[in-house]
C-alpha cells in the first residue's frame, strides 16, 4: 500500500474515534439542517431546497475547522516528527489528511440530501453533479485553507484565532448564513471578493434551481484553481517541527491564496452575474409556493 | 576507516549566534553501539538529527550508510530506524495499527507481530496509544524503529523520563540488539547507562563534543619530596598530571611506559615512591577530566 493510502486510512480510522469529530461532522451540521428546514424554512418544501446549498455549505467550509486543528496538535505534540524520520513526505501527509476529510464529508452530505427529498419532501434536489463537483472542490479548496492556517500558526491558540477571523466572514458575508441578497448592498458586492460566496451561491443554484456543471463553470473553475493554489502553498509552508520556525515570507504566500478572489470579485463586481442570479433566486421565494420550479430567469 | 557504517567530520550546526554543535568527529563501525554522552544542551540530539537527515548541518562532513543525509534524505530514510526524543503518536491509535501504518512506509522490513512479541506488547496490541505505560510507549518506540530492518538506529535519550525499573526493562531490550549486532548510536545523559550499553562512547558539553575512544589511565602516585607538574608531564605516555592533596594523578594512555619512565627519573631525582594506584577511570572521570563539570546537573 503507498504511504498515501495507508495514511489515508489511519486518518479515517483516527477520526471516527474521535468524539469531537463526531459532533463537529455530524451532529452540529444534522443541526443546522433542521435549524434552516424546520425554522427559517418553515418546512416549506421550496424554502428547503433554497437553504439546503448554505447547509452543505457549512460542512464544506468546516473542513478547514477540523484540518488545521489537527495538523497543529499533530506538530505540537511532536507526531509529525515521527513521521520525519520515514519516507512520508509532506504531500503524503497533506493529501492523505485531505482525501481522509473529503470521505468523512460525504456521509453527513448525502444524509442532509436524503432528509431533504424524504421528510421535507423537496420535489426536486435539482443537478446532483454540479452538486458532487461543487462538494469535491469545496472540500478540498477549504481544506486547503485549513492547511496553510495550521503552517502560518504556531500554536493550537494562534490557530483557532485565525480561524476564527477567517470563519466569520466566510459564513456572514457569503449568503451563508442569511441570504446574499438579503445582506446590504454594499455587503453583497464586498461577499464577491470571498470564495464562501461562490461556494454558497453555487451550491444554491444547482440545488434549486438544477443549474448544470456547465452553467456553474466560473465558480467551480474558482474553486478549482484555488483548491490547487492552496494546496500548493500548504506544502510549500508545511513544518515537521513544534520548533521550526515560521518561513519568512511565509505570510506573503498565505496573503497569495486570497489572489485568485481578489481578481474574480474585481471581475464580478463590474462585470458578473452571479449577484443577479443570488438576487433572482432570493426573490423566487417570495413568490407562491405552489408556483412551478424556481425560476431559471437569472440565466 | 573503511567499514564505517556512520562518519562524522567536524560537523558544525548553529541556531543564530549560538554554536549548538561545534566541531564534532566519530566514526561508527557496523555492529557498534556507540554513545553520545553529554548534559542536556550539548548538541547531541542535533548532532542526531543531522545524521537522520531532519536537520542541515552548518559545516563538516556526515555520511550515514554511504549517503549523505543532506541530499540523498529519501534513500536514507529506508536505511534508517529511529525512536526520537519527544515524539509521540496519535491517542487512539492501537499499538498493533501503529506498527503496521509505519512497516507500510517501507519496501523492507520485519513482521509487525515478529516485534510486538519480541518487545512483550502482544497483550497491548489493540490498546490506545494514551493508554499505554511510559514503558509500554517507549517500547513500541523501539519496535517502531527497527520495523524496516534498519542498517542503523537511532535512539535519542531512550530511558529519559522512565522510573529505574523501566529504564533496566529498556536496557534488556537494547542488550539484545546490541547482541544482535545492530549498529546502533544512542545518546544518553545517564553515566551507568552509557557504561553499561556502549561499546564506545562520545563526550560532549555545551562548547565542544569531541571524540573520545575511552578513556586515559590515571595513575596516582605518593612521593617522599614533592616534584614539578611540568616534569611529570614530560614523561612518557602522560597526557596530564596535577597535584591534588599532595597526591599526583597523572593521565596516561600508556600505563606501563609511563610507570617505568616515572621510577627511572624519581631514581635520578633521589626522589621515593610512597604509594602508587592505578585506576581504569569510569565514564564520569573521563567526563570531568574533560569538562570540568559533572554529569548530572
Amino acid at each position: 500500500m503507498s504511504n498515501f493510502a495507508s495514511l489515508t486510512r489511519t486518518r479515517i480510522q483516527l477520526a471516527l474515534r474521535n468524539k469531537m469529530f463526531f459532533f463537529f461532522s455530524v451532529v452540529f451540521p444534522l443541526g443546522m439542517f433542521f435549524l434552516y428546514a424546520g425554522i427559517f424554512a418553515r418546512s416549506n418544501p421550496r424554502a428547503v431546497s433554497y437553504f439546503l446549498g448554505p447547509v452543505i455549505a457549512f460542512n464544506v467550509m468546516g473542513s478547514f475547522w477540523g484540518l488545521s486543528a489537527t495538523l497543529v496538535m499533530f506538530r505540537e505534540q511532536g507526531i509529525l516528527r515521527r513521521f520525519h524520520v520515514t519516507p512520508v513526505t509532506a504531500t503524503d501527509m497533506l493529501a492523505s489528511s485531505l482525501l481522509a476529510n473529503y470521505v468523512l464529508t460525504l456521509p453527513t452530505i448525502s444524509i442532509e440530501v436524503f432528509l431533504a427529498r424524504f421528510i421535507f419532501h423537496v420535489p426536486s434536489l435539482g443537478n446532483l453533479l454540479s452538486l458532487a463537483v461543487l462538494v469535491t472542490v469545496g472540500t478540498v479548496s477549504f481544506g486547503s485553507l485549513g492547511l496553510v492556517v495550521a503552517s502560518v500558526t504556531n500554536t493550537m491558540q494562534e490557530t483557532q484565532v485565525l480561524n476564527q477571523i477567517i470563519w466569520l466572514p466566510l459564513i456572514f458575508l457569503s449568503g451563508a448564513t442569511f441570504p446574499l441578497a438579503y445582506l446590504p448592498n454594499s455587503v453583497q458586492h464586498f461577499g464577491l471578493f470571498l470564495p464562501a460566496t461562490y461556494l454558497v451561491t453555487a451550491l444554491q443554484s444547482a440545488l434549486y434551481q438544477s443549474f448544470s456543471v456547465s452553467q456553474l463553470m466560473i465558480q467551480i473553475l474558482a474553486l478549482a484553481t484555488w483548491a490547487v493554489l492552496t494546496f500548493f502553498v500548504a506544502a510549500q509552508l508545511f513544518r515537521w517541527e513544534p520548533e521550526a520556525r515560521i518561513p519568512r515570507n511565509a505570510k506573503l504566500w498565505a496573503l497569495a491564496t486570497a489572489l485568485p478572489f481578489l481578481l474574480l470579485g474585481a471581475w464580478e463586481n463590474t462585470n458578473g452575474d452571479i449577484l443577479k442570479q443570488a438576487q433572482s433566486a432570493f426573490h423566487s421565494l417570495e413568490r407562491p409556493a405552489n408556483s412551478d420550479q424556481p425560476s431559471k430567469a437569472a440565466q | 576507516m573503511a567499514n564505517s557504517i556512520l562518519q562524522v567530520e567536524n560537523l558544525v550546526k548553529r541556531y543564530g549566534d549560538v554554536e549548538a554543535v561545534r566541531g564534532v568527529s566519530f566514526n561508527v563501525d557496523e555492529g557498534e553501539v556507540f554513545g553520545l554522552l553529554g548534559p542536556n544542551g550539548a548538541g547531541k540530539t542535533t548532532t542526531v538529527e543531522i545524521l537522520e537527515g531532519l536537520r542541515d548541518p552548518d559545516g563538516g562532513r556526515v555520511s550515514v550508510c554511504g549517503l549523505d543525509p543532506q541530499r540523498e534524505s529519501d534513500a536514507l530514510k529506508h536505511e534508517i530506524g529511529a525512536a526520537l526524543q519527544s515524539t509521540s503518536l496519535p491517542d487512539k491509535l492501537r499499538v498493533m495499527e501503529a506498527l503496521r501504518l509505519f512497516a507500510s512506509f517501507y519496501k523492507r522490513g520485519r513482521k509487525p507481530e515478529e516485534l510486538l512479541k519480541r518487545f512483550g506488547l502482544e497483550e497491548k496490541r489493540n490498546t490506545f496509544y494514551n493508554q499505554l505505560s511510559g514503558g509500554q510507549k517507549q517500547r513500541l518506540a523501539l519496535a517502531m524503529a527497527l520495523v524496516n530492518d534498519p542498517k542503523v538506529v537511532f535512539l535519542d535519550e531512550p530511558t529519559a523520563g522512565l522510573d529505574p525499573q523501566v529504564r533496566r526493562e529498556i536496557y534488556d531490550v537494547i542488550e539484545e540488539l546490541r547482541r544482535e549486532k545492530k549498529t546502533i548510536l544512542m545518546t544518553t545523559h545517564y553515566i551507568e547507562e552509557a557504561e553499561r550499553l556502549c561499546d564506545r562512547v562520545a563526550i560532549g558539553t555545551p562548547r565542544e563534543l569531541k571524540a573520545h575512544s575511552g578513556g586515559a589511565t590515571r595513575i596516582e602516585v605518593r612521593l617522599s619530596k614533592p616534584e614539578s607538574n611540568g616534569a611529570l608531564k614530560s614523561l612518557e605516555g602522560v597526557s596530564d598530571a596535577r597535584e591534588v592533596d599532595g597526591t599526583y594523578v597523572l593521565h596516561s594512555k600508556r600505563p606501563p611506559q609511563t610507570i617505568v619512565s616515572l621510577v627511572k627519573h624519581l631514581e635520578a631525582d633521589g626522589n621515593e615512591l610512597v604509594s602508587l594506584e592505578i585506576a581504569t577511570p569510569s565514564l564520569e572521570d573521563v567526563f570531568i577530566e574533560m569538562t570540568g563539570r559533572r554529569l548530572r546537573d
